[in-house]
This record gives C-alpha cells, structure tokens and sequence, in this order.
C-alpha cells in the first residue's frame, strides 16, 4: 500500500462512516462548532483586552519611552521627573521629548449628568506625538483655556457628545469634569480599555488646570521622537547610561509588552480568558470522544471483521484518526464563520477591538484540530475491544 | 503442500483452576480444493479451531502450518499478513452497513499494495456477477435481502483468490433455498479456482457439498468420513 493509500483510504472509510449517519454527524459538528465558539470567544476577549489595554500606547507615535520602572501599567502611572525629557535632549539622535500625563477625573454627562470615571491625557498636541485619529484638526482649539477632545469611541454612557457637538454647530459643548468646567471642541478616536471607559484629551497646560494636585513637574511618561534613521537599540542603550535608575527605557514594542504583561500576570482577567478556551477545548473534546467512542462501539463488528479479513490496527487507527480529523474541519468552518459574526455583534456592544484574525483564525483551527486528535487517540482505545475471533 | 496441515493442537480457555481444554491434540489435512465439513455438538471446539487455522488467534500447543506459513510462534503481524490470503465467511454476513454491496467486496483487496482502484471495483464487480448479483451493486446491505447478503459476503470471500476459505455456518440464517443457493455458488467457485473450503455447520441440507465430514466431540476429532452420498459433482 502506498502512503498516499495509506491516508486516503482510511480518512475515505471514516467519511463514508460518518456520511451514513447524518443526524450523528450533524452532532458531532455541532459539538466541535461549540467548542470552536467557545475558544474563538475566549482568545478573542483576551486579544480584545490585550489590544484595548496598549491601543493609547500604540497610538503615540515615537521610538523610545521613560517611564519609572514601578508603572504597573499606564492606568495607574507612577511619576517621573519631567526634567527626564530635558535630559535625553542632551543625545544627537533625539528629535524631540514629549512629556504625557496620565489621570482618571470624573465626568459627568451632558445628557443626564450621570457620573462615570473617564481617563485623561494631557500632552502638548501640537509636538506630534500621538497619532490618534483626528487630533490635527482639534490641536489648535485644544490650545485654548479648558478646552478638551472627547474620544468618539468611549462608552454610550458618557452621553451623546458627538450629535450635541454637530447640534452646536461649530461652538463647544460644556461639560463638567472633576470640579471643573471644560469645553469640548472636537473628537478624537482612541477606544475604551479595561482600565478606561473614556478618554478625553487635552493639552498639557489645561491637563494641570484640571489636575491641579499633579505637580508641574512631575510627569507620568516621556514620548521620544528619534531623528530618522536612528539606531533605536543604541540610542536606548545611550539613554540608560545617561539617565539615573528612577526611570526604565524603554522601545515602543517593550513598553506594548510592559502594559500587556501587566493584564496577564497582576490581574486574573489573562488567566481566566486562558482557562475559558481551555475549558471550550475539554468540552470539545469529550463531545468529539463520545462520539468517535459510540461509533466505534456501534460499529465494533465491523471492526472485528474488517481485523479477520486482514485489515491492520493501523489501518484502523488511522481511520479513527481521520473520523476526529473531518470532524475537526466540519466543525471549525462553520464555528470561526459564527465566530466572526459574534465579534461583530458583541464589538459593536462592548466598543472593544473584537475581530477575527488570520492569526488567530489558524491557533484555534490547531487547538481544535489538537483536541479532535487527543479525542480520536482516546477513542482508538475501544479498538481493542473489536476481537476478530469473536467473529467465528 | 496441504493449504492446511494440524498436528497435535491443543487449546485451552482459562488459567488455573478454571483451565479448560477446547481443543486436545487435533491433526487434520485440507487438501487443496477441498470441501471439508466440520460438524459436532456445541462446545465441541469446531469454532476454537476455525479461529486457530484462520489466524484469529494466537497458537498455544501443537503446530498449525496455513497456506505455507506455520502458525506456532507467528506474530500478530504475520498473522494479520496471512489472514489476507484466507477468504471469510461468517454466520452473520458481517457487511459493512454503510458501503454499497461492491464497496463492501472491493474492501477485501484494498489491503492489496498493487491494485489500483479501478481494478479493485471491476473485480468486486466481476465476483458480485458470479454470484448473481450484478444487479445490485450499488445497494446497501439494508436494501439486500438475507441470500443476497449473504452471497455479498462468498463475494467478499473470494474476490481476493484466496487459497483457503473458512466459512461459519453461512447458512444458519437463511431459508432453505437462499442456503443451498449460497453454498451452490460457493462450492462452484472454489472448484473452478481450487480453493479448499473448511466450513463449520449444522445444517444436513448441505452435508452433500462436501468432500468429507469431519466430526468433533470434546475438542477431538472423531470420525472423518465422506458424506454418504458422496462428494458434490
């Protein structure tokens, strides 16, 4: 037999298995699309929190970080001294040092005057250090006394910003934040987080009006633009030689990684994401396993006869094998399709960054293809049990 | 060479205390294109030694020599490897409920390296013809009546030419005509190919096929005669 035999024509005897029995298979499928579901939920919520969490981080457009190295992540900054970003100006490489100050202030809505937790971030808007979507055309209004940029995709609940900004025609909309009185003179796109419902951006000076307590000089992190071309690695190392041990340098992928070690290692919410995927995967797996199990149960005088009459464990093995193999496939096209579409609607609910990813897209096709694999070897087991000289 | 040569089998069930011989110290000979009858009482060991000479099961004493290969000592794979020469046919017909009547005897060569699919269909078609069923090919066992399965199954059994045939009570389950129908065709194909038959009944309907009838009684051979009437023409 040659080896292209010897897959093809087991994984052929277990579909024509399976085919026989539609309402069987029908479960089956629909037991590994749950699974399939259930863990594309699970990895997609963790990614969602993984990328909310970095998305202010990834938004700022420079090479290098200072933050001080007791930031657990940017929710909760510890402070650093500003005079940091005077001091980096020292290196050649350095185009340009941005000071970012980080708080959570209350708001209250415009709508309804509910009250709701909102983070702030104060920088100087026109230094070009953030690339959030629509800031160049609100950097100079930002400039103004107690004027401040909502972000359009925060929560429902902080109030309809957006139309009542249009209502006003052009003219800012008051709002009260802390115990201030701000103006909201345009919209930003940043995203909630699990640390922040909303995000209002202002620039450095009205940051300190409505923070008052922060002390001026006192920053939370330090944004540095490289000059182009410059070697990131090397002007970090500089960075570390110069500066005192209150501060870590860091690169933009380090400081991602920094805020995402924080979700998945100081809080539950990594592991327990990790342990609904893995729970998804067992309760796939003993779907597939009681299935794969009863057919070969249904089935054992068959497999007995198929042994009398020359056929290999192997042969039978490989067919079990095949049997979790389609189940796998059948069951995972129709899951990551549901799979997308529940992104769809949970993201819209949630305003979290839900979507399907090539990525991934082939991690759950291998979990799942791993879990029809470990149910199918479980399975084989019952093999055993088909004794050809029973058949006499 | 004999297709099947016994000397001094024995077999026993059990360990210890609750040992029990099934077989003691049987020698028998199928010539080849032979039609032996083994016939006996239940528990007489006719089954127990259909499964040793079909290599269902491992030998425990005495030697076993099959199509050339002695059974004393084989191993699984061995064992696996011969019962490929050996044609099948069991009380129940044992199909495949799922494969159509020529998936179902196109099954018995695919454990053969050399032959293409194509071949491995046109000669289950070709043996589910010489049983009479070359209108049904494409039926499933359910849509056959018992004969006719039955006869799917002598199909099964002899598609792959084997040099020996063990057969189980293929009647048991069948009317007096479907019987004698069956093993009509069965008897005929094996002379026509000179494929020694050991088959296992109790049905006298079909002592008449037979070259010599065989008796057991308490796991020994005890008579060894030719039917009465004689050989089959």
């Amino acid at each position: 037999m040659t080896l292209a035999d010897r897959i093809f024509l087991p994984l052929r005897l277990a579909w024509r298995q399976l085919r026989a029995e539609k309402a069987r298979l029908a479960s089956a499928i629909a037991g590994v699309m749950f699974a399939c579901v259930l863990v594309f939920m699970q990895l997609g919520f963790r990614a969602a929190l993984f990328d909310s969490a970095t998305s202010l981080i990834s938004a700022m457009r420079a090479e290098v970080f200072l933050i001080h190295p007791l930031t657990m992540a940017s929710f909760r900054p510890e402070p650093l001294p500003r005079a940091r970003a005077g001091q980096v100006l020292a290196l050649p490489e350095v185009m340009q040092a941005t000071p970012v100050y980080l708080a959570q202030s209350t708001w209250r809505s415009p709508e309804d005057g509910s009250r709701r937790t909102i983070q702030l971030i104060g920088f100087d808007v026109e230094a070009g250090a953030m690339a959030f979507t629509g800031l160049e055309h609100v950097a100079a209004a930002l400039k103004q006394p107690d004027s401040a940029a909502f972000d359009l995709r925060s929560r429902p609940e902080f109030g309809p910003v957006q139309p009542m900004l249009e209502a006003l025609g052009g003219r800012p909309l008051p709002v009260q934040v802390g115990n201030r009185r701000l103006d909201v003179v345009g919209t930003v796109e940043i995203g909630p987080s699990f640390g922040a419902d909303g995000n209002l951006v202002l620039n450095e000076t009205n940051f300190h009006r409505l923070v008052p307590e922060r002390p001026f000089s006192n920053t939370d992190l330090v944004a540095i633009r490289l000059q182009p071309g410059s070697d990131i690695a090397a002007v970090q190392a500089q960075l570390r030689a110069l500066l005192p041990q209150d501060v870590a340098v860091l690169t933009h992928p380090e400081l991602v990684a920094w805020e995402r070690r924080y979700w998945e290692t100081a809080t539950p919410i990594g592991f327990i994401f990790g342990f609904g995927s893995l729970m998804g995967l067992i309760v796939g797996m003993v779907i597939v396993y009681q299935i794969l199990f009863s057919d070969i149960a249904n089935h054992l005088r068959e497999y007995a006869t198929l042994k009398a009459i020359g056929y290999g464990n192997g042969y039978l093995s490989r067919s079990v094998l095949s049997s979790a193999f389609i189940l796998a496939l059948l069951g995972f096209i129709p899951g990551a399709v549901a799979s997308a579409l529940l992104y769809d609607v949970i993201g819209q609910a949630t305003f979290l960054p839900l979507g399907m990813t090539l990525d991934r897209g082939l991690t759950v096709f291998g979990l799942i293809f791993g879990m029809c694999a470990a149910a199918g070897l479980l399975a084989m087991r019952k093999l055993r049990d088909a004794d050809p000289a029973d058949m006499f | 060479m004999h297709p099947v040569t016994l000397e001094g089998v024995t077999y026993s069930y059990g360990s210890g205390e609750l040992r029990r011989a099934v077989l003691r110290d049987v020698s028998l000979t199928v010539a080849e294109g032979e039609i032996v009858l083994l016939t006996g009482p239940s528990g007489s060991g006719k089954t127990t030694l259909l499964t040793l000479i079909g290599a269902l099961r491992a030998m425990q004493q005495g030697s076993a020599r099959v199509l050339g290969r002695e059974l004393q000592g084989a191993s699984e794979a061995a064992r696996v490897a011969l019962r490929r020469r050996i044609g099948f046919i069991f009380q129940a017909h044992n199909l495949l409920g799922f494969l159509s009547a020529r998936q179902n005897v196109a099954m018995a060569l695919e454990t053969e390296a050399k032959l293409p699919e194509r071949q491995r269909l046109a000669e289950a078609d070709r043996m589910l013809a010489a049983v009479g069923l070359a209108e049904h090919l494409h039926k499933a066992p359910g849509q056959l009546s018992g004969g006719q399965r039955q006869r799917v199954a002598v199909a099964r059994a002899l598609v792959a030419s084997p040099g020996l045939v063990l057969a189980d009570e293929p009647t048991a389950a069948l009317d007096k005509a479907s019987g004698q129908e069956v093993v009509r065709q069965l008897r005929d194909l094996a002379r026509s190919r000179g494929v020694a038959i050991l088959l296992v009944t109790h049905d006298p309907r079909i002592l008449d096929i037979a070259d010599r009838v065989v008796s057991m009684e308490d796991g020994r051979i005890v008579s060894a005669n030719r039917p009465a009437e004689g050989p089959a023409a």
